[in-house]
């Protein structure tokens, strides 16, 4: 390449074109593959042209979708949180154990959503305080929350009253509340990360740590605040999961990393950090739910939906690796 | 073991001496703790997380980390054991080389991500995780291979002994031990794998195959997640698709942190990884002697890996300054 | 006039160049066997490139190399140590958990992944390599927590370790103490005796006098001149380095002066600077000269509370300020356009737009939204203030040249309204022309009143565009030079290091 030209496009690099712009972005690949999956669902069966059956469907992940949500934000600050299930379990456990022990039930759910703060402490205060590398940290407080909730719960299952049961069957006008929860943290979220300024420095930390320091934006304190949200928010999701489930075990939302990991990833979330939106992450969600009932549907084993994510979280990561690669030099 | 001063013998001490300090504690409120038995109980204990830890050790050594370990122990595993339904005429010792080369082939494929695709270890091994672990179901059809189809000889591996009365089993953990220690300390390989964790930087310039060590270093890690696979079948005697090596990966890391291998790469110890296994063993042995439920270990391993962490952390910190003092 | 001596290395029309800049132009240097070589340039004029390509550490794009009369192609640092070449970085590269032994031998040996490591034979041979270099080191222990000096020695006796004939040192003596350098010099003449070649990268005159044979004068990229040392002076020596016709470029109006804007006073960050004093009024540019390693972009780094001085006051506009955070320092009325912009500059794929206003956050969310069409307002303001050159607002920033990178940079510190504005190497990598706009540009910010110090490696730069420059070298300020005073010369005598070697 001869260095005038050279020269030349970089002074006036050409913007790309609009439709460019929209259609190679990680969350369209994720709206195009959620419209095939609900195509390819309805034609496996019938069922999937019933919204309410999908709907109904969702409620059974919706709790790790909250979640997921909140992760979107820590991953695009540059960190990672894989303690998230283990936080749901953790917390409902405290909770049903202290209403179980007598407690009424609204201390209940504030000494667990604390409990949730608490294990968002930990993980902040060993990630960015100790600055260790927050992948390596929450998988060790992935197995401590676990251990503690083992601990805490035994091998039984902590019943949860009659009247708290049921969060699932609650319709907020039609809707399930979980759902109609769901919805207005994507919203609030989406609207915190796209409109503020706090969302802005969400991905200025991330692209650029160093940079986003010497511009005056304080990133500790900004990825502090995230593990704490995370964690209040996981320690509610938890609870959310006891009241729809009825009884709590130590096994609550086993494995669950693993799916809100891979909602963030497969609606484009960039896993070094910077990239990524909630209408990603939302779209994923729902993606996965259409994925996982189809499979059901179609009476696939359990177990081989599991291989499905496991090869689905590879595959969104190759794909928004490249895409990212692909689009932005 | 001149070579090894500085820190990392004095970590191995420190491991030693809280074994030391945790059985005497032990002891004197049960005394049976200190008595050749438990020892054999510690010691069937430890296998699996023995030969899970070295390869769990040599990847975390090369700046990597697989979480997938346990879902290959749990595939190998039942490829040997619907091998051994399968074909129930055949000589039961070729289910090793199966459950090895099943492991290696899995190993493989986590290596072939991390190199090819330049991805992060951790999640695409908390991918394979659970790939790994489908398939397992996927080729069990989701059924347990049970008692009696594993063979008689292999089950006898984890009772009998051609010495002492220590049991085959531990006997092969012990070897797997030393050939690591070889391999570690005393070929190209080993050193490449130290420098390329040490440096990744600095590897290439001085002539070192990033990617083969890689590759090795994955491939490795599978074939040892392979033979404990077949080992699990020895020892207990069955492979269930759900539980067979589930949460292996934890222990194995919980081991390998509280051996002083650092998860920044370049340091740790063959040494220092198998103390890190026989406390984790005197740990399990010693709670339900003290009446301490089974349901408490995770969370015993979980806190040991954050202590390790901040201990890995400090210690590093003052090697940063003793350096700036120099 | 040294014919004769057999030669190690012809090298012929040696060219590179980086992105579309040529950074060496069609070098010729012969390099005898037996002798200690100096390099010497300005920053910036291509020693170090010249010796990354003998290294293999870079491919030349043109020309080419002979070794003892052979054609050589240097592919890789490992070629290169195949074929004897060694280089040694100011601060080595080594591996820091292995032992020193290992480090030595590492990547010497042959044989297969398994084959065994001998163990004893690395021991001794390492031992016997640091014993001919006269250091007396455990060669078991690791490298971890070794000083700057004993890793360089490691560094050179891997060099002995490979039978080295051409060993390049890259500014080894900077981090040394005067001691160190005294072995360091031992070790180097030794090596000669042996008929060993050294090329020796260094600003220090004295050092370069002391130990060298013949000096070899970079300039822009270009071989200038060889010559025996004794048969050049020091002043030679400088006015060939600077050599250039001076570009004339003069601030159009000087800007009157007014109140002191800000105050540093004994300032101190050990290990990087030392009881910085100077004061800075408003209308008046200062410019910071000296060579890269001097301390001048610590001092800012300690300005702006990237990192905070350990000792010393600063006052901002009379008052006494405790700057611990760069948070600190904007509410203060500095700004800071850090030198590596890549790395502390710009959100690489983040959109112009939210570069530009990224230390405005209040001005463009004035509720708890941000409005979108004032940070448009104020974001397209800005790019044509400044004629930022871009396609769209929403290109990311990594897409425009470096100059119109550069330009957001300081758009982005524009909009902060600074009192004070400190500027790093503002012009570096930047096409000629928009370079002007820049002068333009910073002679301007003066006019209005407000208070500019200009970090520079370029003399005409500092010279042009200041009303007084101080010079750093070694962590303190060596010199105060007003405009009037100021010649590429004084500033270049005040910036290299004469110390070192009188201790």
């Amino acid at each position: 390449m001869s260095v005038t030209t050279d020269s030349q496009s970089q002074e006036l690099a050409p913007s790309r074109p609009s439709w460019h712009v929209v259609l190679v972005r990680p969350e369209t690949m994720t709206f195009l593959l959620l419209v095939f999956g609900l195509i390819g669902a309805s034609l496996l069966s019938p069922f999937f042209l019933d919204v309410n059956y999908i709907l109904r469907s969702f409620t059974l992940t919706a709790e790790m979708s909250i979640v997921a949500l909140v992760l979107t934000l820590v991953v695009i600050s540059g960190e990672i949180d894989l303690s998230a299930a283990s936080n749901m379990a953790l917390s409902a456990c405290i909770f049903a154990w202290v209403q179980a022990a007598g407690a009424p039930l609204p201390i209940a759910v504030v000494v667990g959503l604390l409990a949730g703060l608490a294990m968002g402490t930990l993980n902040a205060f060993m990630s960015i305080r100790m600055q260790l590398p927050s992948i390596i940290v929450t998988i060790g407080t992935l197995i401590f929350f676990r251990g503690l909730a083992q601990v805490i719960a035994g091998d039984r299952s902590i019943r949860v009253p009659e009247s708290f049961i049921g969060i699932n069957t609650v319709m907020v006008a039609g809707v399930p509340l979980p759902v109609v929860i769901f919805v207005v943290v994507a919203i609030i979220l989406g609207l915190v990360l796209g409109t503020t300024v706090i969302g802005r420095q969400i991905y200025q930390i991330g692209t650029n740590q160093e940079a986003a320091l010497h511009a005056g934006i304080d990133a500790k304190r900004i990825k502090v605040g995230l593990f704490l949200l995370l964690g209040i928010v996981s320690a509610a999701a938890g609870i959310m999961a006891a009241s729809r489930l009825g009884s709590v075990r130590y096994d609550l939302v086993l494995g669950g990393e693993l799916q809100m990991v891979l909602m963030a990833m497969l609606g484009g979330t960039y896993i070094f950090g910077g990239r990524g939106t909630i209408l990603g992450t939302f779209l994923a969600a729902w993606l996965l739910v259409i994925v996982s009932t189809g499979m059901t549907v179609a009476n696939l084993l359990p177990a081989i939906q599991l291989t499905v994510l496991g090869i689905l979280l590879i595959v969104a990561i190759i794909a928004t690796n490249f895409i990212y690669a692909r689009t932005q030099r | 073991m001149t070579f090894l001063r500085s820190i990392f013998a004095r970590r191995e001490a420190g491991i030693l001496v809280m074994i030391v300090i945790f059985c005497l504690a032990v002891g004197l409120h049960k005394p049976q703790f200190l008595t050749g038995q438990s020892l054999r109980i510690i010691l069937l204990l430890t296998p699996l997380i023995m030969i899970g830890a070295m390869a769990q050790m040599l990847v975390l050594v090369a700046r990597h980390v697989d979480l997938s370990i346990g879902s290959m122990l749990g595939f190998s595993a039942m490829v040997v054991g619907l091998m051994y339904r399968e074909l129930p005429d055949i000589y039961w010792l070729v289910g090793f080389p199966v459950a090895v080369l099943t492991g290696a082939a899995l190993g493989l494929g986590n290596g072939l991500l991390v190199t090819i695709f330049k991805l992060p270890s951790i999640i695409v091994t908390l991918g394979t995780l659970s790939l790994y672990r489908g398939l397992t179901f996927i080729i069990s059809d989701a059924r347990q291979i049970n008692r009696s189809v594993i063979p008689t000889e292999l089950k006898a591996m984890s009772r009998t002994s051609p010495i002492f009365e220590i049991p085959w089993i531990i006997l092969i953990a012990f070897g797997i031990a030393l050939m690591t220690y070889v391999v570690a300390r005393h070929t190209q390989l080993g050193r490449q794998i130290y420098a390329l964790g040490s440096n990744p930087d600095a590897a290439p310039l001085r002539g070192i195959d990033v990617t083969k060590v890689t590759l090795i270093v994955f491939v490795l890690a599978g074939a040892l997640s392979g033979l404990a696979g077949i080992l699990y079948a020895s020892r207990w005697g069955f492979v269930n698709p759900s539980n067979t090596g589930a949460g292996f990966e934890f222990q194995v890391i919980a081991a390998v942190v509280i051996g002083g291998v650092s998860i920044n790469g370049g340091v740790g110890t063959v040494m220092g990884t198998v103390l890190g296994v026989l406390l984790l063993g005197c740990v399990a042995a010693a709670l339900p002697l003290l009446g301490i439920p089974g349901s408490t270990q995770n969370a015993i391993y979980g806190a040991v890996i954050l202590i390790a962490l901040l201990i890995d952390r400090s210690v590093r910190q003052r090697g940063l300054a003793s350096m700036s003092r120099a | 006039m040294t014919t004769g001596q057999p030669m190690l290395i012809e090298a012929r029309g040696i060219s590179k160049q980086f992105g579309g800049v040529e950074v060496l132009s069609y070098v010729d240097l012969d390099l005898h066997a037996g002798e200690i070589h100096a390099l010497l340039g300005e920053n910036g004029a291509g020693k170090s490139t010249f010796a990354k390509i003998l290294a293999g550490v870079h491919r030349p794009t043109r020309g080419h190399l002979k070794l003892n009369g052979q054609p050589v192609d240097v592919t890789s640092p490992i070629a290169a140590q195949r074929l004897g070449i060694a280089l040694i970085h100011q601060e080595p590269v080594s591996f820091p958990d292995l032992s020193i032994a290992e480090n030595i031998i590492m990547g010497r040996q042959g044989g297969g992944l398994l084959s065994r490591v001998p163990w004893i034979k690395i021991t001794t041979d390492a031992r016997r390599y640091l014993d001919m270099l006269g250091v007396s080191l455990d060669v078991t222990r690791t490298m971890r927590g070794l000083s700057i000096a004993n890793q360089q020695m490691v560094e050179i006796a891997r060099s002995l370790a490979s039978d080295s004939k051409l060993i390049i040192m890259d500014e080894p003596t900077a981090p040394l103490t005067p001691r160190e350098v005294e072995t360091l010099f031992d070790i180097a003449r030794r090596l000669r005796e042996e008929g060993r070649t050294i090329i020796f990268i260094s600003h220090r005159l004295e050092e370069v006098r002391m130990l060298c044979d013949r000096v070899t004068i970079f300039r822009d990229g270009a071989h200038i001149s060889t010559q025996t040392i004794d048969s050049i002076s020091d002043d030679e020596i400088i006015r060939l380095m600077i050599g250039r016709p001076l570009k004339k470029f003069m601030r159009k109006h000087v800007a009157t002066i007014g109140d002191i804007a800000l105050e540093v006073s004994n300032l101190t960050l050990p290990g990087a600077f030392e009881d910085v004093s100077f004061t800075l009024r408003r209308g008046e540019i200062i410019g910071l000269g000296g060579l890269v390693g001097a301390g001048r972009t610590d001092v800012a780094r300690a300005l702006f509370g990237v990192a905070p001085a350990a000792s010393g006051q600063i006052t901002v506009g009379g008052t006494r300020a405790s700057i611990q955070k760069p948070t600190d320092a904007i509410d203060l009325g500095l700004a800071f356009v850090p030198e590596d912009r890549a790395g502390h500059g710009i959100f690489a794929t983040l959109s112009v737009e939210h570069n530009l206003t990224a230390a405005i956050p209040d001005n463009i969310a004035p509720g708890w939204f941000i409005n979108r069409k004032l940070e448009r307002s104020i974001s397209r303001r800005s790019v044509e203030d400044l004629s930022i050159r871009l396609a769209s607002l929403r290109q990311p920033i990594v897409e425009l040249s470096g100059g119109n990178q550069q330009k957001a940079i300081l758009a982005r510190w524009l909009l902060t309204e600074p009192d004070i504005l400190i500027l790093d190497e503002p012009t570096r990598g930047i096409d000629i022309g928009v370079k002007a706009e820049f002068y333009d540009m910073i002679g301007d910010l003066a006019e209005a009143g407000r208070a500019i110090l200009l970090i520079s490696s370029e003399l005409p730069e500092l010279l042009s565009l200041c009303d007084r420059i101080l010079v750093m070298s070694e962590g303190r300020v060596t010199a105060e030079i007003p405009r009037a005073e100021a010649s590429q010369e004084n500033i270049i005598q005040a910036a290299v290091p004469r110390s070192g070697m009188a201790a």
